[in-house]
């Protein structure tokens, strides 16, 4: 298998958008707490393409993308990310969302007393970078509320506050609709969905790549969203870094495997530099 | 993630814990330190959590007592209360109910000085609502819940008489009842009395618009007949310069439902008591408050829910915003549950939010049940700066930063201010709020309907 970087696809041809990350290393705490999480990440997403990042808990997958997002709780030790040449970890967080980055969060933020409509309609004005016209805007609302099958109550309501599990991963969804971003990165978004929901937020991304050559980076733990939302290339995520590279007959196999392998792989290799750089460092300190 | 991890605002509105777990987290989260820009939170905090079933009287704080009568603390033990203002000793500032007013800037309405100065009026009453006054002396006046402070029984004496507003029994009132009170300057102290009797059954909102400048001291009754409905909403939009004090007692009749809105946004100095009983089962109150203190304000907001029957509830929502200088709010919610008062629902939250340097914000809530038999019972008190995780939220939409910062700040007032019902107020309260947080861009457009 050739890695994806190097792979042009058939829809990579037509999309302008890439967001490349290169060797990055990203540690969550401060001084002597400070751990690395991410351990030099490379990963190539054209637009237009499907990439699941599949991974065990803890493997870093999520922390993957805050860090494309720019949460302020990680801090990027080394490495680079660019969306279309341009240095994403240079943006602030607003920044990376105008240029064309989204993240669908796996536990959206309650935000009391400011209404769905009054929400979506102030983040289309920034990242468009004017007030959307009227008419249109309401009825792309309404289109895609419909689509999604969300109560049209739903937009007077305060935005998260005591919405359900699958209110709150359609309201990302609705979101990724209405702002239309170049590279949408989908953390775990089918966690906690019953299958229903699971199949109307998978065709709202699906309508997503249908509408627009959008870059997709789909993270989860289970294949079972990839059944409605079809990867081009799967990654397997361990550790704080890809371990495998393959199309969707990875999926599959991990499917029938699960992570064991890879896990024990990882510890291995671990141990392996650990023992390396012990050595390392017992050496500078005998010179 | 977890939303607590990097934030610095102490949030307390997880819908999915209960009330009971709501306050250990509140005491939890207590610890020496946390809120500390806004001032550590005062006393009683770390140990009023609580829970259903709590053994009588094991939550007690009991309270002095001296020569076998109970000393007036501020707190829910038995509480001192006096038509005589002489009943109270002179505030010096080190009692528990005026250790945090400002009492040199309270000095004229303190020292009682004897006025007929009175607030312009300017009243809207629809059909079933009749505004007349009585004596002092007439025989309501004195079946009134009695007054708690000097202040407040200075003020029952002082205003000679009171302003009564009758809903009649069953009515159902088709607008709001709006009573303008203007004043007109601070130099004379103006002491005023109203007394709201709300008939068996009617349905009825009254909203008490206070503004201009003034030195005032407004008693309020507002009397529930069985299985009325009344909102209450005190508007304080007062000009620089204004010394706000008052008590406000609301009794609950049996199935009676009460709300009550308390907006302070203006003045130098307010300090308003607000005070429920219950007179029957089945009484619900929901007291909300929302203040906004800038530079050099102090706003004072105490409560006393006193739950003495079987079967009723209460939910106080008190939120508070302050920025500048020596801004400083103050909010005390106390709550008894006596031991009659078996299966009582009752919760208070209050939250403060933090936005400069300088500012300070107390907040001391008080919880006493002395029966075990209750519904739940819990409390939560939070001050802090910015939810970063709401921030980050709004921000990975391509929200800037300031303008998170106002639709975080604007969300939260808006949360109690559409519990008043009345568009075209909170349209103008979310107007002033807007204008003290600075121009919101976009925000001023009328909201899109969608649906």
């Amino acid at each position: 298998m050739t890695s994806p970087t190097a792979t042009p696809t058939a829809s990579g041809l037509k999309a302008g958008s890439v967001l490349e990350i290169r060797d990055l290393h990203v540690t969550v705490g401060d001084g002597d707490d400070a751990k690395e999480i991410l351990r030099g990440v490379d990963l190539t997403v054209r637009g237009g393409e499907t990439h699941a990042i599949m991974g065990p808990n803890g493997s870093g997958k999520s922390t993957l993308a805050y860090s494309i997002a720019g949460h302020p709780k990680y801090t990027i030790t080394g490495g680079t990310v660019t969306l279309d040449g341009e240095d994403v970890l240079a943006m602030t967080v607003d920044e990376r969302a105008r240029a064309g980055l989204f993240l669908a969060m796996q536990y959206p933020v309650e935000v009391p007393g400011v209404s769905v409509s009054n929400f979506l309609r102030t983040a289309a004005t920034a990242v468009t970078g004017e007030a959307p016209k009227l008419r249109t805007w309401v009825k792309d609302v309404r289109t895609e509320m419909a689509a999604l099958e969300m109560d049209s109550a739903f937009a007077e309501r305060n935005v998260n506050e005591g919405f359900s599990g699958g209110e709150k991963k359609r309201h990302e969804i609705l979101q990724m609709r209405l702002l239309k971003p170049k590279m949408a990165i989908l953390d775990e978004t089918d966690s906690g969905l019953d299958v229903d929901a699971l199949r109307i937020v998978s065709e709202g991304v699906n309508r997503a790549k249908a509408d627009s050559p959008v870059g997709v980076l789909l993270i989860t733990h289970y294949t079972r969203i990839l059944r409605y939302i079809k990867p081009d290339f799967v990654h397997v995520f361990v550790a704080g870094r890809v371990v495998e590279e393959g199309g969707p007959e990875l999926a599959q196999k991990l499917e029938d495997e699960g992570y064991a392998a890879y896990v024990k792989d990882s510890a291995e290799q671990a141990a392996v530099e650990k023992t390396a750089s012990e050595k390392t460092a017992l050496e500078a300190t005998q010179q | 993630m977890s939303s607590n991890d990097t934030s610095n605002t102490v949030d307390l509105d997880t819908a999915e814990l209960a009330h009971a777990e709501k306050a250990a987290l509140a005491a939890e989260l207590f610890a020496p330190g946390v809120g500390a820009q806004a001032g550590p939170p005062t006393t009683s905090a770390t140990a009023t959590g609580s829970a259903g079933d709590t053994p009588p009287g094991a939550h007690s704080h009991g309270g002095p007592v001296l020569n076998g009568q109970p000393v007036p603390t501020g707190s829910p033990a038995e509480r001192f209360t006096s038509t005589d203002p002489d009943a109270f000793p002179k505030p010096t500032g080190r009692e528990e109910t005026w250790r945090f007013t400002p009492l040199r800037r309270a000095r004229q309405l303190l020292d009682g000085v004897p006025s007929d100065a009175r607030l312009q009026v300017e009243s809207d009453l629809p059909d079933g609502a009749v505004l007349a006054s009585v004596e002092a002396g007439d025989p309501l006046l004195k079946g009134l819940p009695e007054p708690v402070d000097r202040l407040a029984a200075l003020t029952r004496q002082r205003s000679n008489g009171a302003t009564v507003l009758r809903i009649a029994k069953e009515a159902v009132l088709d607008r709001p009842v709006t009573l303008r009170l203007s004043g007109t300057g601070a130099e004379d102290v103006v002491w005023g009395q109203l007394v709201v009797e709300v008939g068996a059954f009617a349905q009825a909102t009254v909203v008490l618009d206070h503004a201009g400048l003034a030195k005032y001291s407004g008693g309020a009754a507002f009397l529930l007949g069985d299985g009325a409905q009344l909102t209450v909403v005190s508007v304080q939009e007062w000009a620089p310069g204004t010394v706000h004090g008052g008590q406000y007692d609301s009794v609950v009749g049996r199935d009676a439902t009460l709300k009550q809105v308390v907006v302070t946004l203006g003045g130098d100095l307010v300090r308003l008591v607000s005070n429920v009983s219950y007179t029957g089962t089945g009484g619900s109150a929901d007291l909300y408050g929302l203040y906004f203190a800038d530079e050099t304000q102090h706003q004072e907001h105490r409560l006393w829910v006193d739950h003495s029957v079987p079967n009723c509830r209460s939910n106080v929502v008190y939120k508070g915003a302050l920025q500048g200088d020596k801004a400083h709010s103050v909010w005390i919610g106390d709550v008894r549950i006596r031991p009659a008062a078996t299966g009582t629902e009752t919760y208070e939250l209050n939250r403060n939010l933090v936005l400069t340097d300088g500012a300070r914000a107390d907040s001391v809530p008080n919880l006493e049940i002395e029966t075990g038999e209750i519904v739940s019972a819990g409390h939560a008190s939070a001050t802090g700066r910015f939810d970063d995780e709401q921030l980050f939220y709004l921000c990975s939409r391509g929200i800037d930063a300031e303008t998170a910062r106002r639709l975080v700040v604007r969300g939260f007032f808006a949360d109690v201010v559409q519990h008043i019902g009345i568009p075209e107020l909170q349209d103008r309260l979310m107007g002033t709020i807007d204008a003290r947080l600075g121009a919101l861009p976009e925000l001023d457009e009328q909201p899109v309907e969608v649906g």
